[in-house]
């Protein structure tokens, strides 16, 4: 530095003297704006498995709560007549089942009860479960061990055996089954929630916010449940499957909805009494209906995963 | 024939939608036994380069054209069990942080081993005995009993030791040190660097030495070469780049170091904007956009680096130093920095603060077992529209103090008085709820990480309106306003609101983070760190800033940092933190340059500074040994274990903090450097 001594030169971009005065002196900003949501939209798009997911349940959604309204059946009065007939018998394309009942219509009022309860079970489950892990978490000390002692006794008791007991008592509805089946499946998203509150609370931005004088329930909603949802998110999708399996196998036990109203699980478990008959018609539609379903809210879950990861997004 | 010869090395790395040219035609070479220092800002190619020749390039990455020999082997095309055989074996390296390219779950003794077992086909014993004697070469105390600790167990600097150890196991011909003291508290860097020269004379080894700070370099390295955007732009041996550099960009690093500007104390040169995309490269002089010379043939043509009777390469058509060039640098009428103000009021007193942090043993019961005393009686005072400079290695409680300044943390016993001088002000550490929230207002705190500080959900717009919003200030259009007006303050476009943080630079997030401090009008800010993470072009932009905005809103800042330079530019007083007590304190300069401490002494010693004659001729040792446990400080003065001069009274009573100019000038020690004045 001694041969060249250095002058006190004035950046000329610095402000003030701007040589060009649409680039300000932090540097310009390039490339499109957009939202969290398009760029996550990007991502999703770009996993295969995902689009086929939900392809999967867009195709159910539709067949279950439009089709009745094109392909009309009676699913309310048996018909001992028409019991029992193979597919392609007249009227009757996925051929009826030991009631007389319309296969294929049957599937799509089976199918209703059961997206309908996975769906609003998981969405229970998750709220619920959102709130109260990440209060436990960013509260911390004794409020956290009280609240987390609570999710680990009711953890302990057998979820099946609960169910079971808890349907013998209420006669079970589609109302109540979504707010059981959401009691049971709420405790997993507590846990999780409150292990990433825990670390959340402790990052930069949650202790800016205590700096300018921000309170717990701002922190708490604007910035914990935010940045947990991909974490939320991708554990709903997996409740929603998770629920669907649930009924399925309560009702499997006898302990589903009530008739008239049907599911895929108990028509699945009505079906099996003929497996030695070989009525197949019985027994693959529901049950490859249930394992389709699964499958596509599970690979929606791993694509969210990724779409909800903020540094995985690009401009 | 020199060691390592890298001929037009051009390395890609191929993203999803596009291909990052990283390196465009690198040619260097290393002779044996000589330290060639790398240098230039982030994302320029340095640590490329190094990845490219040990061919451990990044997901994508590949060499696609020129050659790399080592040692009169061309490696470029050698097998991948080829290159087995280089790494660790010819060429060793060593990376930034020793935290994480240490295996966790592996003593740190069979980690070295196992680079022996592997290239020496040595047994399990043999490779041990060979560990425990590496490890006595770099300077680990006790080598064969730290042959069975894990990573974790060791301090930073032991850390680093532990992985140059196991660089050298093999007896590497040339040894890649990618920012090797980066990571390290600037006491602890001058040991590693120290070592490194030490082992390379003691070796006859190559080193290649990638950084990003030129006092690392001036001290260290025989030739430089600066690197920007992919390319080498300036090579030669270290004193003649010192004494004469010829390409604007180095000549720019060198003004934007800010020990260059603080005897004037001017405002910083910054190089203005960013490097380029290195996806589509400009076709011309890369750094023409920065460049304040760039006439327009730089803007069409690429110059080729060429050298000149000495030996020295340069990329430029017009060089420093010569009548060639066009543009004419203007030299600004400084207004005079902010000079402490004895006349002007307190605005911020600190007293007897004091703060353990529990440490506690046990899952379930939590049993206290000690504390760590983060502070231990710490007074100051800082008065309005001034700086005050808090340094010290990090652990020794300076940012403690910010955050306990702030409000973020609540002290043990002692004061905080803030506002007027005659009432005595309000004491921070009373206040409660609503008081205390509002408060928040006068004080805020500028984070180290911008980027961690903001929530990576909200848009920038959000971002800044959120103290106003919890604060209540104004309406939702006035505070868009407010938002408006700070962005162009800080000097970022109105566009940015509709932003993301991810999407802006490092520099710019700074500049975010100081609009948001800003956004309530704060008297005081307290700033922890706040151009530790940025590469030095951009650190002087945000010191420049800083120092802009002290003048228009006559801020006060508390000024943490473990830099002594940068501390020294931008403070009007300093106050030098040791293991939690404040062991000197005083206006800047006279604590710089005529330290009384012999901690202060040692850390100005350990500063790296960026010329090559007085780096290489500075006799005193700096700070020996490593920072202890804070949980059990030494009896008397703190700093006794570390100290040249300690005697038996240091360990047996704590010397007061006493004045030693009428200037306020004073220090806690017992066998000070210089008398009192008073």
């Amino acid at each position: 530095m001694t041969a060249n001594t250095p002058s006190p030169f004035l950046d000329p971009s610095e402000r003030g003297v701007q040589p060009d005065a649409a680039t300000p002196s932090g540097g310009a900003i390039q490339g499109p704006t957009r939202g969290l949501f398009r760029r996550g939209l990007d991502v999703f798009t770009e996993n295969r498995l995902a689009i086929v997911g939900v392809v999967i349940v867009v195709a159910f959604l539709l067949f279950c709560f439009v089709g009745p309204l094109i392909y009309h059946t009676d699913q309310v009065h048996t018909n001992l007549g028409d019991a029992e007939l193979a597919p392609g018998a007249a009227g009757h394309p996925l051929g009826t089942d030991q009631d007389g009942f319309d296969q294929l219509g049957r599937l799509m009022i089976g199918g209703r009860s059961s997206l309908e309860v996975g769906v609003a079970a998981a969405v229970l489950a998750t709220v619920l479960g959102t709130l109260w892990g990440a209060v436990a978490g960013y509260v911390g000390g004794v409020v956290d061990a009280v609240m987390m002692r609570i999710v680990d006794a009711a953890m302990s008791v057998p979820a099946l055996f609960l169910l079971l007991v808890l349907s013998a008592i209420l006669t079970p509805t589609v109302g109540v089954l979504i707010v059981v089946l959401a009691m049971i499946s709420w405790l997993g998203t507590a846990r999780l929630v409150r292990g990433e509150a825990l670390s959340l609370r402790v990052r930069e931005y949650v202790q800016a916010v205590k700096v300018m004088g921000g309170g717990g329930t701002r922190i708490v909603l604007r910035h914990i449940a935010p940045n947990a949802v991909g974490t939320i998110m991708v554990n709903a999708t997996f409740q929603v499957a998770d629920a669907i399996l649930t009924i399925v196998a309560l009702s499997y036990l006898g302990l589903g909805v009530p008739p008239p109203a049907v599911d895929w699980g108990a028509m699945l478990s009505h079906g099996t009494q003929y497996v030695y008959v070989g009525y197949w018609w019985l027994i693959y539609p529901p049950g490859l209906a249930i394992i389709l379903v699964v499958i596509a809210f599970n690979f929606i879950g791993d694509a969210l995963r990724d779409a909800f990861e903020v540094r995985l997004q690009r401009r | 024939m020199a060691l390592l010869e890298i001929e037009d090395l051009r390395t890609d790395i191929r993203l999803s939608r596009s291909t990052v040219h990283a390196l465009d035609g690198v040619s260097l070479t290393v002779d044996r036994g000589e330290t060639l220092g790398i240098v230039g800002e982030s994302g320029c190619g340095k640590t490329m380069t190094a990845l490219s020749v040990m061919r451990l390039l990044p997901p994508g990455g590949h060499i696609v054209g020129g050659t790399v020999t080592l040692d009169g082997t061309d490696i470029t095309g050698a097998t991948d069990s080829g290159m087995r055989r280089v790494r660790g074996n010819e060429v060793g390296m060593v990376f930034q942080d020793p935290m994480t390219s240490l295996n966790p779950t592996m003593t740190i003794g069979r980690q070295i081993a196992e680079s022996v077992r592997l290239h020496r086909d040595a047994g399990s014993a043999a490779a041990m005995r060979r560990a425990a004697e590496v490890l006595g070469l770099v300077g680990m105390p006790y080598p064969e009993q730290r042959l069975g600790d894990y990573p974790h167990q060791l301090s930073g600097g032991m850390r680093q030791r532990a992985m140059i150890a196991m660089a050298l196991a093999c007896e590497p011909k040339l040894l890649i040190a990618d920012e090797p003291t980066t990571a390290l508290d600037v006491t602890i860097q001058k040991q590693i660097l120290e070592l490194i020269d030490d082992l390379r004379a003691r070796l006859g080894m190559a080193v290649i030495l990638v950084t990003h700070d030129l006092g690392v370099i001036a001290g260290n390295a025989d030739r430089v070469a600066v690197m920007y955007a992919g390319k080498v732009v300036e090579t030669t041996d270290t004193s003649t780049l010192f004494a004469n550099p010829r390409h604007p960009y180095t000549e720019a690093l060198f003004e934007a170091l800010p020990e260059t500007s603080v005897a004037e104390r001017t405002r910083l040169y910054s190089i203005p904007g960013l490097p380029p995309d290195l996806t589509e490269p400009p076709p011309a002089c890369r750094f023409a956009a920065r460049c304040r010379y760039a006439a327009d043939r730089c803007r069409t043509d690429e110059p080729d680096l060429l050298g000149d009777v000495a030996g020295h390469e340069y990329a430029c058509f017009f060089p420093v130093g010569t009548a060639e060039r066009t543009g004419v640098a203007v030299s600004a009428a400084e207004p005079p920095s902010v000079a402490p103000d004895p006349d002007e009021e307190h605005l911020l007193r600190v007293e007897n603060l004091v703060k353990g942090f529990p440490v506690t043993a046990g899952a379930v019961l939590q049993r206290r077992i000690g504390t760590v005393s983060a502070v231990a009686g710490v007074s100051f005072t800082v008065r309005r529209g001034e700086t005050f400079g808090l340094v010290g290695e990090s652990g020794c409680g300076k940012t403690t103090i910010g955050r306990l300044i702030v409000g973020l943390e609540t002290a043990d016993s002692g004061t905080i008085r803030f506002g007027d001088g005659t009432g005595g002000g309000t004491d921070l550490t009373r206040l409660r709820g609503r008081d205390r929230r509002r408060r928040r207002r006068d004080v805020q705190l500028m984070f180290q990480d911008s980027y961690a500080s903001m929530d990576p959900r909200m848009r920038v717009g959000t971002v800044l309106r959120e103290p106003l919003a919890i604060q209540r200030v104004g309406s939702r259009d006035e505070q868009r306003r407010t938002v408006a007006r700070l962005l162009d303050e800080v000097g970022l476009p109105a566009a940015a609101v509709e932003r993301y943080p991810h999407e802006f630079s490092g520099g710019q997030r700074q500049r975010l983070g100081l609009a948001r401090a800003l956004a309530l009008q704060p008297a005081l800010i307290v700033a922890d760190e706040p151009v530790s993470a940025l590469d030095v072009s951009i650190q002087a932009q945000i010191l420049n800033l800083m120092r802009d905005l002290q003048r228009e809103h006559r801020l006060t800042y508390v000024f943490i940092s473990h830099d002594l330079s940068v501390v020294r530019y931008l403070s009007s007083t300093i106050g030098v933190m040791y293991l939690g007590k404040l062991v000197e304190i005083g206006p800047a300069e006279d604590v710089y340059t005529a330290p009384v401490h012999p901690y202060t002494r040692g850390l100005v010693d350990t500063i790296p500074v960026a010329d090559p004659r007085v780096e290489r001729a500075k006799v005193h040792q700096g700070v020996a040994g490593e920072l202890p446990s804070a949980i059990s400080p030494p009896s008397g003065c703190r700093f006794r274990t570390r100290c040249p001069l300690a005697g038996d009274i240091c360990a047996e009573e704590e010397p007061p903090l006493r004045p030693f100019t009428a200037g306020g000038h004073a220090a806690a020690c017992h066998f000070p450097l210089r008398a009192p004045q008073v």
